[in-house]
């Protein structure tokens, strides 16, 4: 594969199975991270972090006529394997004050292990909240868009596991024509219900993993509005420099109008 | 054992499942009343459109730890301690009061750098900071600050200890002028860019109050800088002067925020942030403004206990603003609503607005 690449991930094919979960831990290594039964759903993992790089998210629906088991009291379910988004205007890597995160030519955010520091600055500019700090190492980690494997011509280790073809990648141009094919066919089949989610009016400008998700696509954490944080920085600054500006006026005002010249 | 279908009969498979119904419900009563009690557990949630995915943050709280808060207030402090030792040095003040403010920025100086590097993951390379230079990062822009600054103030304290030694001498005037002037620029920044750090980020009660920080920082700053030389035994007028200013910055600030009823601002009145952000306030805002107003500038000894009570009242407000700020970062972080533009948190807003 060569180009910019993008993941589209179908949650109307996905199955919860969780191969990409195990898939993307085994080839990266990813350190295991405890088992907690966490009450809400099958869903274990819980959300995405720094030990965890691929999170089913288990929806449970109400009992809908037709779709999830065919009676009209039993549970349906919406599954959806979250990824780093690899924004376009990445808050992390904007943010990032040592340059170990970079954009490499696939066009993936991707966390240089061996240049990281720990400031955790990436944490808090995430609009996803995707990438976090590893308590146990001190460095940040997240998705590298399996940077090993494309370099190598190969798909990510989670497209390559799953089973229905649920996660799909390829060209991001591809994926994007993919992804309209497949909203189109949804909604002829009837699935009146299937969004999108690809924020490219935000500040974010785009992401390189599209979703395609059944109901409103907040039902699976995935906020309407993702903002760069780069955004605020005018505002600050301007304010940093108005009170700096009145920092020195008040001094040279203090002193000057004390008389404490001797 | 042929099977019967009489609820009458202990054994009988109806029997078995109405007693099957009723554990399921017991325990669902049971599990329903423990986690009534106790905030730990989770309490249990649906995805849908108006809760979210389970009520999950959609962000990550930020992982600092107490260093970071104490480093935005010694660092505030001294940075400020640099622009008044610098400004009182020019206009020919008390010159041990701009020998303490410069010992006051030195001593920031040195003890910032190694509480943003005790909060690294990898302390070892702090180095890294230095790598790169990027405008658009204000960690960037902060760590290179914190360098200059370090290296200004120490060089100012060093060549003003040195100058008292050997006495006049032109060549080391120039140095430490340069040096003090130096640190007093470096100064201005470090007291205001922790407010932008954390203003330009994804943390809603931070980003939402983008101008306000910066403000609120430097004043506070100011405050505890001014504080701090005041309980060296400085007791000149101007530095009363520049107490009330600071004290009427953070009144103004602190009254700002309690009556901002933006649904992302919540954390600022609630719960542990909420409590300290008002107590924050008060110290370091009306307490100070009036013992300072009460001490005026006379300098009676009675005017010196109401200034040194103003000062240690600055200073603990001045570091309860920089923990009420991250605490408010991180329950901020805890609550989807506000990323996810929830109901909830526009219904809040409907309410509050009313």
């Amino acid at each position: 594969m060569s180009g910019i690449t993008a993941f589209l991930t179908d949650s109307t094919l996905c199955i919860g199975c969780k191969a990409c979960e195990v898939a993307c831990k085994e080839w990266n290594q990813v350190p295991e991270d405890g088992f907690t039964w966490r009450g809400m759903s099958y869903d274990n993992t819980g959300e995405l972090g720094h030990s965890t790089w691929r999170h089913v998210k288990f929806v449970e629906d109400g009992a809908s006529s037709g779709f999830g088991g065919n009676s009209p009291d039993v549970f349906s379910w919406g599954f959806s394997s979250d990824v780093c988004k690899h924004c376009e205007n990445a808050g992390c890597l904007e943010a990032c004050p040592t340059g170990a995160i970079v954009r490499t030519e696939f066009g993936g955010v991707y966390v240089q292990p061996d240049v990281c520091n720990g400031c955790a600055y990436c944490v808090v500019t995430c609009p996803f909240g995707v990438i976090e700090r590893n308590p146990a190492d001190g460095r940040a980690f997240k998705c590298t868009f399996c940077y090993d494997r494309q370099k190598e011509g190969l798909k990510p280790a989670c497209a390559t596991a799953c089973p229905t073809e649920s996660i799909k990648f390829g060209r991001i141009e591809d994926m994007s024509g993919e992804a309209d094919k497949r909203m189109g066919h949804l909604k002829d089949l009837g699935f009146d219900d299937v969004h999108l989610y690809n924020p490219i009016e935000s500040s974010v400008g785009g992401i390189h993993a599209l979703f395609i998700t059944r109901g409103d696509p907040t039902t699976y954490n995935l906020p309407p509005h993702p903002e760069v944080p780069t955004k605020y920085l005018r505002r600050g600054w301007a304010s940093a420099g108005v009170a700096a500006g009145m920092l020195v006026l008040s001094a040279l005002l203090a002193f000057l109008g004390n008389g404490d010249g001797s | 054992m042929s099977r019967s279908f009489s609820t009458n009969d202990p054994d009988s498979f109806a029997a078995r499942e109405q007693r099957l119904r009723e554990i399921r419900k017991q325990a669902d009563r049971e599990f329903r009343a423990k986690i009534a009690g106790s905030q730990k557990l989770p309490p249990v949630g649906i995805a849908s459109p108006e809760t979210g995915y389970y009520g999950m943050p959609v962000l990550k709280q930020p992982p600092w730890t107490w260093e970071i808060p104490v480093y935005f207030f010694v660092g505030g402090a001294a940075g400020s301690a640099a622009v008044i030792g610098n400004i009182a040095r020019m206009i020919g003040a008390d010159p041990k009061l701009v020998s303490d403010a410069r010992w006051l920025a030195a001593i920031g100086g040195a003890i910032s750098p190694a509480l943003l590097v005790a909060d690294l993951g990898m302390p070892s390379r702090f180095i890294n900071m230095l790598r790169v230079f990027k405008i658009q990062s204000p960690m960037s822009v902060g760590s290179w600050t914190l360098v200059a600054f370090s290296t200004g103030s120490a060089a100012a304290a060093f060549t003003s200890a040195v100058r008292k030694r050997t006495g006049p001498n032109k060549l080391l005037h120039v140095c430490n002028s340069a040096a003090d002037f130096f640190a007093a620029l470096s100064g201005l920044v470090l007291c205001t860019y922790t407010g932008v750090l954390i203003g330009a980020t994804v943390i809603p009660v931070w980003n939402q109050n983008v101008s306000i920080l910066p403000i609120h920082f430097a004043a506070s700053g100011l405050n505890s800088a001014v504080s701090m030389l005041e309980l060296r035994g400085n007791y000149s007028p101007a530095l009363n002067s520049l107490g009330i200013a600071s004290a009427l910055c953070e009144t103004a600030v602190g009254a700002t925020l309690e009556m901002s009823k933006r649904p992302a601002t919540k954390p600022l009145h609630e719960g542990k942030s909420g409590w300290l952000m008002r107590a924050a306030g008060l110290l370091s805002g009306p307490i100070p403004l009036v013992l300072r107003l009460l001490a005026g500038n006379s300098r009676t000894p009675r005017s010196k206990k109401l200034r040194n009570a103003a000062a240690i009242s600055s200073v603990t407000g001045s570091l309860i603003t920089r923990v009420a700020w991250v605490q408010a970062g991180k329950e901020s972080a805890r609550n989807p609503a506000i990323s996810l533009e929830l109901p909830s948190a526009s219904e809040k807003d409907q309410i509050e607005s009313r």
